[in-house]
């Protein structure tokens, strides 16, 4: 099979997408002829014109609260935010207005847009362009978030968001857009609410988000080289979420570390840990550890910035521990 | 009162939906100072004709974004009395099925996006269906009202800067009633409200609000060459609430005094006005109006007590419309 990078990939399911349906457009910061700092776009505009593919001023809660009026009118809007960090600048677009409208009309309304964003840290980007705030849109209902992990997930689920008749927000790790993945040729959409198991195992579960996914089957085979099996998850969209897959996996391998790179306090990895001990808790051997990044800024230094991210080792480590039987919460 | 027109058909609609409007929000605010309204609201009363006169020039492709203080626009735009009462009661045959209430009451079947309890909250919402309009070659306009308080939220001017740029089919309509919830706008907006729109080249007009022959006119003029892609427009509405912030603001003498509240009722009201017009140009008879204000008054008591009596939603729809299938 070819491989495509994660940026081809995006791409492609943009394009894709806007070929199928004439009412799919794009607009944000530097879309067009720029194809964003990151050239994820680039092409776009050549083939849909820039009434389709539309540069906007750098007002984000301006051409946010545009794509819910126009999704509310019968445009399916993507909208480009430039970094994930920017989100706090849209949340009433977002928040109050995308993600509560369909509800609050009794289901009269609905708001069928995908807002592509960012997340990622050791990037040298500092504490205001290096964010995963995947939990804070995540703990809205209304909103569906979807987390690809390579070049294949970043395809199928683009094209499912797109279709996606509620808005979607896609984190992409700024990271992978290099990274290649074989990609079919051929037209594939990956549902929401599907995990993913990326390699099976018997002794422990490695549930892990986008970048966390390569974290963990890593980890997976530092540990396989010591005779530990451990089975890798990824959820691909974190809501909906896939309980069921999880759950069964733990209730096989009786012990879990969720890694995910938002902040590990009030998070992504909290919400699944928590999911498992109230529906796995007689399963399990260990009590689900929790791998987010340090509860600190993002820090510029690159001495302290790595420090902040879980790596492949420390999951390792973690895992071992659990394995052993190791007391790693005594009072 | 501007010029008289010869559109008998079209100003008794005017009339009777300034005063379809006073007697909705009279029997809301009944409704709430007995109690048996959950939750507050805000009266619009004494607003009617800025969102009749402007509602009046649209057709029901047209769309609207609303306010909080949104039921003059939703009676405005062809809202039954029924639905609207069983919204703001919480009950399942509520436009929204009970979901919203009076906050967020929509009624997309007559092009009403809805009501926002964010100030300025819909801005962008209305400029969107704006870009979509221009983008699939549509020729519905969409008016964003708001008030005066919403013109300090920045998302005003980001929107009306790309409403701009791509000459989008969009009028903001500001409905200056000179409070800003609690506070005189003129303590809280520096400058001129229409020169900030001008600021971006959009064309701004200042209205007499009490007036809705000058309201219609002016929002006739503006849709129509809104369709053909001369917009976007600014409509700053000088009017008046009668009532306080909301419906609990009763005793409201450190903000303004009852003796201005008690001009504009007595000599600027505009169903008052207007009604005065029918008569003098003999396009209704007292005894005419009197008959079709009974009639509205009827509608509306049957409508309250049908809501009363109208049954809340089923347990089970706590979590549907949470997301679209």
């Amino acid at each position: 099979m070819r491989e495509i990078t994660l940026s081809q990939a995006v791409n492609e399911a943009i394009a894709e997408e806007m070929r199928r349906d004439p009412s799919v457009f794009l607009m944000g910061e530097d879309v067009a002829e720029a194809g964003t700092p990151f050239k994820v776009l680039s092409g776009l505009v050549e083939e849909f014109g820039t009434d389709r593919v539309i540069d906007t001023p750098i007002s984000e809660p301006g051409f946010m609260g545009m794509a819910v009026g126009a999704a509310m009118t019968g445009a399916r809007p993507i909208v480009d935010l430039m970094f994930g960090d920017f989100i706090f600048l849209i949340m009433d677009q977002l928040c109050n207005q995308a993600a509560k409208t369909h509800y609050m009309s009794g289901g009269k309304l609905t708001v069928p847009l995908v807002l592509r964003t960012n997340m990622g840290a050791t990037r040298r980007s500092a504490a205001q362009h290096s964010q995963s705030l995947q939990a804070l849109v995540a703990h809205i209902p209304g909103l569906k978030v979807a987390m690809p992990s390579s070049a294949y997930e970043a395809k199928g689920l683009m094209k499912t968001a797109i279709r996606d008749n509620n808005p979607v927000v896609i984190f992409e790790d700024k990271l992978m857009y290099q990274d290649k993945a074989p990609v079919p040729e051929e037209e594939y959409l990956i549902p929401f609410g599907v995990a993913n198991v990326k390699r099976e195992g018997r002794d422990i579960t490695l549930i892990g988000t986008s970048s966390m996914v390569q974290v963990a089957e890593k980890a997976a085979e530092i540990l396989a080289a010591e005779g530990i099996s451990a089975e890798v998850i990824d959820p691909r969209t974190i809501v909906p979420l896939d309980e069921k897959t999880l759950i069964e996996s733990v209730k096989k391998t009786s012990r879990a570390i969720v890694i995910d790179e938002g902040h590990q306090s009030y998070g992504v990895t909290a919400e699944i840990a928590s999911r498992l001990n109230e529906k796995a808790f007689y399963h399990l051997d260990a009590p689900v550890l929790r791998m987010g990044a340090m509860d600190v800024p993002v820090p510029f230094s690159p001495a302290l910035e790595d420090l902040t991210v879980p790596t492949p080792e420390q999951v390792a480590a973690n895992a071992r521990r659990l394995v052993a039987g190791e007391l790693i919460h005594a009072a | 009162m501007a010029k008289a027109k010869s559109n008998t058909e079209d100003y008794l609609r005017m009339y009777t939906q300034m005063v379809r409007i006073r007697t909705f929000e009279d029997n809301a605010n009944q409704l709430y100072l007995s109690a048996r309204m959950p939750g507050l609201t805000h009266m619009y009363s004494g607003e009617e004709a800025v969102a009749v006169g402007i509602c009046e020039a649209l057709t029901d492709d047209d769309r609207i974004t609303s306010t909080h203080r949104g039921h003059g626009h939703c009676v405005a735009k062809g809202a039954e009395f029924k639905a609207m009462f069983c919204e703001l009661l919480g009950k399942a045959e509520g436009y929204c099925r009970g979901k919203g209430g009076s906050m967020h009451i929509a009624d997309q079947s007559h092009g009403n996006l809805g009501a926002n309890a964010i100030v300025g909250g819909s801005m962008g919402i209305a400029t969107g269906s704006a870009l979509r309009a221009k983008l699939q070659g549509s020729d519905d306009v969409t008016v964003c009202f708001f008030g005066d308080g919403a013109t300090a939220q920045g998302l005003l001017y980001e929107v009306m800067n790309m409403a701009a740029l791509w000459k989008l089919p969009v009028i903001y309509a500001c409905e200056n009633n000179g409070y800003s919830e609690y506070t005189k706008t003129e303590e809280i907006a520096a400058g001129s409200i229409t020169a900030r729109a001008e600021a971006f080249g959009i064309e701004a007009h200042q209205v007499d609000g009490q007036d809705v022959l000058e309201v219609n006119d002016l929002a006739r003029k503006l849709v129509a060459r809104a369709r053909k892609g001369e917009g976007p427009f600014f409509i700053e509405l000088m009017t008046y609430r009668y009532h306080g912030h909301h419906v609990g603001d009763i005793n409201r003498e450190y903000y303004r005094s009852k003796a201005e509240e008690k001009e504009w009722k007595d000599n600027r009201d505009p169903i008052i006005r207007f009604r005065a017009h029918l008569v003098r140009e003999g396009i209704a008879t007292e005894a005419d109006l009197d008959a079709l204000n009974a009639e509205i008054e009827k509608d509306a008591a049957e409508a309250v007590a049908y809501a009363l009596d109208a049954a809340y939603p089923d347990a089970a729809e706590v979590n549907q419309h949470v997301y679209a299938a």
